[in-house]
């Protein structure tokens, strides 16, 4: 052909007219055209209309003074700080709920979906009954029944149940007494024993547990950056293990290892720097405990019902993931010699992880979403102290509506993204 | 999840367009005053087993209703979270607000709301169980206090205790009996919100006798219906439809007595009972509707005492809520 020939012919304008390729491309313009408008007129329309009602508009408000208080807060707060602070404080807590729930419920799901192939009837019985009672149940319905049927039933404050070496002596002394005789004498020794203890530190009621809070004096910070540090590199450490193995076949002692890093190198720095750590003692002052650190019945509440709820879904996951695992596999696994543990967590579990990690990601984005149903037992989350208190005393539903949907939003597309990079990195490399 | 519903109302309301500005005239064409109450506050809004609703804010809507359409039973009560009040009013969910809410500057300005009349004078306390012992608000230092979130208590109770010097644990809910429930299990040493509530709520309480209510009052709350702003017509009719109540009550015209008052020849009582002047007429109304709405309804007197006073279940005195005449702070501006 001639490089004249393959020259396109001059198109008439009816041609033109009719080339599909503009002609999608002309559709999709005026589709943009359209949405941009409507959004647009949207915008417009409720703000016109906002001030109209004059009803207050804008984000001036996060600066303004709160005024109220939060009963739990992982950074510093107090009622003359921001909305903007609440914002945060509410963001936090939430978050704190989404991670331990994800990271519990999914220990559990895994225990819970793996007892239910068991062969052994009762263990799989067992499990199969737990994921159909809790699956089946109200959420909402089973954060009361935590919150007020199983931890509201705790004692009171002042009547704490003491946790510590010399309560726990002083009763074991009180049962033993009551054979009499030379368990007397046994008794009386048991409890002079106890004696020697300090007073209990860990109390439990129905506002909680409260633990002792540890001070750091100087150089404790020293000690925190070891601990950080001991983490890293066993991490660090896994990775060149794993390397080698493939490399050698030689097999290193992470576990041991690992443990010498985490708590061994710490340990040696707390001995270095002379034990720069001391504990506040919780002490039961007028109506509460002073001093220590207390774990509100709240979010215990919160997270027992989250994470028993999404484990029974997600054991139902996992489940159906292994029975996606064809049999030969296993099979294979046990002619090769290799024991049912080892087969199970070498061969089995990696080729059901491609089937369970999509559904899965469903019930992480269940799950934080799910979290603001603690608004129902006076959990501070986002949707409880930030969309619900500043918003009401504020008044500005639009803005406040808009910031905590977009949070929830975030939070999900982020939690998606993870979980879609880990796919990728656990898929099957074909060769 | 109805806040959500609600902002996404206010959302679409904004969008099409302003929200009606002739109220009466849209509530004389439906038929029936969509009325937003609690979801059940004994004495002031609650419905009983047959799901008929009574009390103080409920008796203005029923008052509402029966000078609009001589039918006090034409009221479609919207059950309401704190939290979800003024979104569903600005949304025009609702034609009027008639739950318990206090009537502050913030509010009046900045969510395009307005008062038209104080149906109760109220303000904040505090409920405790009696054997704490304890006589006054001033010794709660370091208590934890549950409450509803989404009220003007919050504030209220976060100002009391820093002017005090005093520490506080709150623990907040998002509906008043989540709340009671959380303080009747033992979660919290005292309970705080508008006394009149407090009194209210105790009758939820597994042994009433175990709680007494505090004597401090820390706040001024008075409780008031509320209008969306830019319906004059609107506003009038609910502040005279109060207003009419008082007066009535002020002149002695109650339910059983009100049919021999169209005899009367005491020119105040004409003008109220409308055999004399257009008094109805100039709100949107008609002549009668005084007549209507104390026959049907009764005067604030007797609304008080059948709901919330010594003779209820709930026994308040009758207090700042008396007539001017009688001691009290309720004053109505004449008819004429």
């Amino acid at each position: 052909m001639s490089p004249e020939a393959r020259q396109a012919p001059r198109r008439s304008a009816r041609a033109i007219l009719y080339d599909p390729r503009l002609r999608a491309i002309a559709y999709q313009f005026i589709v943009v055209v359209l949405v941009g408008w409507a959004a647009w007129h949207v915008i417009h329309n409720v703000q016109a209309n906002l001030e109209a009602q004059r009803i207050a508009t804008g984000f001036g408000f996060l600066n303004q003074t709160a005024g109220f208080a939060v009963n739990q807060s992982l950074i510093p707060y107090q009622e003359s700080d921001t909305y903007g602070r609440v914002f945060v404080v509410g963001l936090l807590n939430t978050l704190l709920v989404a991670v331990i729930g994800i990271v519990l419920s999914t220990i559990l799901g895994f225990i819970i979906g793996v007892a239910r192939l068991s062969s052994n009837y009762v263990v799989a019985r067992l499990a199969e009954g737990y994921v159909e009672i809790v699956r089946n149940l109200p959420l909402l319905f089973q954060i009361l029944f935590w919150y007020l049927a199983v931890l509201g039933a705790l004692p009171g404050v002042r009547n704490s149940v003491a946790i510590g070496v010399q309560p726990s002596l002083a009763w074991l002394a009180d049962k033993v007494a009551l054979f009499g005789g030379g368990a007397l004498t046994l008794a009386e020794y048991i409890r002079s024993a106890s004696a020697w203890f300090g007073p209990p530190d860990f109390f439990v009621n129905n506002r909680g547990l409260i633990v002792p809070e540890p001070v750091f004096h100087e150089g404790g910070m020293i000690v925190l950056a070891v601990l950080a540090f001991g983490i890293v590199a066993a991490i660090v450490m896994r990775g060149w293990a794993r390397r080698r193995l493939d490399a050698t076949g030689r097999a290193f002692p992470v576990g041991l290892a690992s443990v010498a890093l985490v708590i061994g190198l710490p340990l040696l720095a707390l001995a270095a720097m002379g034990f720069p750590v001391g504990f506040t003692r919780p002490e039961l002052r007028g109506f509460n405990f002073v001093g220590g650190v207390r774990l509100n019945p709240e979010l215990v509440a919160l997270v027992v019902a989250l994470t028993t709820y999404t484990a029974s879904f997600i054991a139902e996951v996992v489940r159906a993931g292994i029975l996606a695992v064809s049999r030969g596999q296993s099979e294979a696994a046990a002619a090769l010699g290799l024991k049912r543990g080892v087969a199970l967590r070498l061969i089995v579990i990696p080729q059901a992880l491609r089937v369970i990690v999509p559904p899965l990601t469903n019930q992480y984005l269940n799950l934080t979403k799910n979290s603001t149903l603690g608004a129902a037992i006076g959990y501070p989350d986002l949707f409880s102290v930030f969309a619900g208190s500043a918003l009401n005393i504020t008044g500005q539903a639009i803005e406040i509506i808009a910031i905590t949907m977009a949070v929830y939003l975030f939070i999900s597309l982020v939690t998606s993204m993870l979980m879609t990079w880990y796919n990728a990195r656990i898929m099957l490399r074909e060769r | 999840m109805t806040r959500v519903v609600t902002v996404v109302g206010i959302v679409l309301a904004m969008t099409l367009g302003s929200a009606s500005a002739q109220t009466l005239k849209t509530v004389k064409d439906r038929g029936v005053l969509n009325c937003g109450v609690s979801q059940g506050l004994p004495g002031f809004s609650s419905p009983d087993d047959k799901g008929v609703w009574s009390g103080l804010d409920v008796d203005l809507c029923r008052a509402m209703a029966a000078a609009i359409f001589d039918d006090a039973t034409k009221v479609k009560y919207v059950p309401l979270t704190a939290n979800a009040r003024f979104t569903a009013l600005q949304s025009g969910e609702i034609d009027v607000l008639s739950r318990n809410t206090t009537w502050t500057l913030s509010r009046d300005t900045n969510l395009g709301l307005n008062f038209p009349a104080i149906n109760y004078y109220d303000g904040q306390g505090f409920m405790v169980r009696t054997s704490l012992k304890v006589n006054s608000a001033l010794e709660l230092n370091g208590a934890s206090i549950c409450t509803q979130s989404g009220t003007t208590t919050e504030a209220n109770l976060a100002d009391y205790f820093r002017a005090n010097n005093m520490k506080y644990e709150l623990v907040k809910f998002e509906t008043a009996d989540e709340a009671i429930k959380a303080y009747d299990t033992g979660r919290c040493d005292g309970f705080t919100s508008d006394v009149s509530q407090l009194y209210a709520l105790r009758l939820k309480l597994s042994n009433v006798n175990d709680h007494v209510v505090l004597p401090e009052i820390i706040s001024k709350e008075p409780l008031a219906p509320a209008v969306r702003q830019g319906d004059d017509q609107w506003f009038d009719v609910v502040k005279w439809t109060f207003f009419a109540t008082i007066n009535a009550e002020e002149m002695g015209l109650t339910s059983r007595n009100i049919d021999e008052a169209s005899k009367s020849t005491n020119p105040e009582i004409k003008r109220l009972v409308g055999t004399e002047g257009n008094f109805g007429e100039q709100l949107g109304l008609t002549k009668d509707w005084v007549v209507r709405i104390v026959k049907q309804v009764g005067n604030y007197g007797e609304s008080f005492e059948r709901n919330v006073g010594t003779g209820s279940r709930l026994g308040i005195a009758r207090g700042l809520n008396r007539l001017w005449t009688k001691g009290g702070i309720q004053y109505a501006p004449p008819i004429r």
